[in-house]
């Protein structure tokens, strides 16, 4: 059943068209691809000559909050999962995105963008995937 | 130097998008992920937006073969769908499902100060380093497999 009253259609097609835009901006300027994960991940590798312009995106992302907080207030956020499992998701994700090769931005947008049946096959994965195990969590686990 | 705006701009407009998207709250995440429940198809919306803006970017940059500076493109060279791709791709998807963050939002979590959002976050900087140090002992492991076999081939 869709939940009408969270659907939020306007300012979520318009962010995702934001989102767009900052990865045609990288794209058609430095050539590269805005997958989060890679350009993180380039930053942990330490590969050489090729540091400064992931740092500057990355920080350019950690500005974004404050930018927005500085120009009125940040939307509510809710975290429901304990610390221990946020740092079991942290390290699925760190780990899996870097075995995968990408995440949502990398493979779900920028691949999908490209229709990369690499990217494709990635997305179908780790969306099925979040799916089944929000469904494990919320009535498997708890009506046992 | 340009290029380093450029980025630093990137970034900063990427970060915004999430912001506004709702991606950033992982509730609304999980909802997406809950096609069981009440579920909450906004998600889908955002990877449409972006992807009706990338897909034409993505097109522009091919017919051009270069940057808008006349550089080169670094787009992913790799075709082949092997069981790195997948299997990193169903532990990223769990972890996904677990907490509702993936990186870009976990990062600008992260930066407006929540503490979930740091202990994702250094939890997930953990794992890519963890990545890092076994892919570079595997790369030492098959070059010594390399040198090991062409001493054997010698005898």
């Amino acid at each position: 059943m869709i939940d009408w009253q969270s659907f939020t259609p306007v300012s979520a097609f318009t962010g995702g068209m934001i989102i767009g835009l900052a990865t045609a901006l990288l794209l058609l300027v430095t050539g590269r691809i805005a997958g989060i994960s890679g350009i993180v991940g380039g930053l942990i590798e330490l590969r050489k000559g090729d540091l400064a312009w992931r740092a500057a995106f990355v920080i350019g992302l950690l500005f974004a909050p404050w930018l927005w907080r500085w120009l009125g207030e940040l939307p509510p956020v809710h975290v429901e999962s304990s610390h221990v499992m946020l740092v079991l998701a942290g390290l699925a994700v760190g780990i899996g995105t870097r075995y995968g090769s990408g995440c949502t931005s990398g493979h779900g947008v920028c691949g999908l963008s490209r229709l990369s049946p690499r990217s494709i096959v990635a997305t179908i994965s780790f969306m099925v995937t979040g799916m089944g195990v929000v469904y494990i969590i919320r009535y498997s686990l708890s009506s046992s | 130097m340009f290029i380093l705006i450029v980025a630093l701009l990137s970034g900063l407009i990427f970060g915004l998008g999430l912001i506004l998207s709702g991606m950033t709250d992982p509730a609304k995440v999980l909802a997406f992920l809950d096609v069981a429940g009440s579920w909450d198809p906004s998600l889908a919306l955002v990877m449409l937006g972006a992807i009706s803006i990338g897909f034409l970017a993505f097109r522009a940059a091919k017919r051009r073969g270069q940057t808008l500076l006349s550089a080169p493109l670094h787009l992913p060279i790799s075709r082949t769908i092997d069981r790195h791709l997948i299997l990193g791709s169903l532990l990223f998807g769990a972890g996904w499902g677990l907490a509702g963050l993936c990186p870009g939002p976990s990062l600008v979590l992260a930066a407006s100060g929540h503490s979930g959002g740091i202990i994702f976050v250094v939890a997930m900087l953990l794992g890519m380093v963890i990545f890092d140090r076994l892919e570079k002992c595997r790369q030492v492991d098959s070059k010594l497999n390399d040198r090991q076999q062409k001493n054997i081939g010698r005898e």
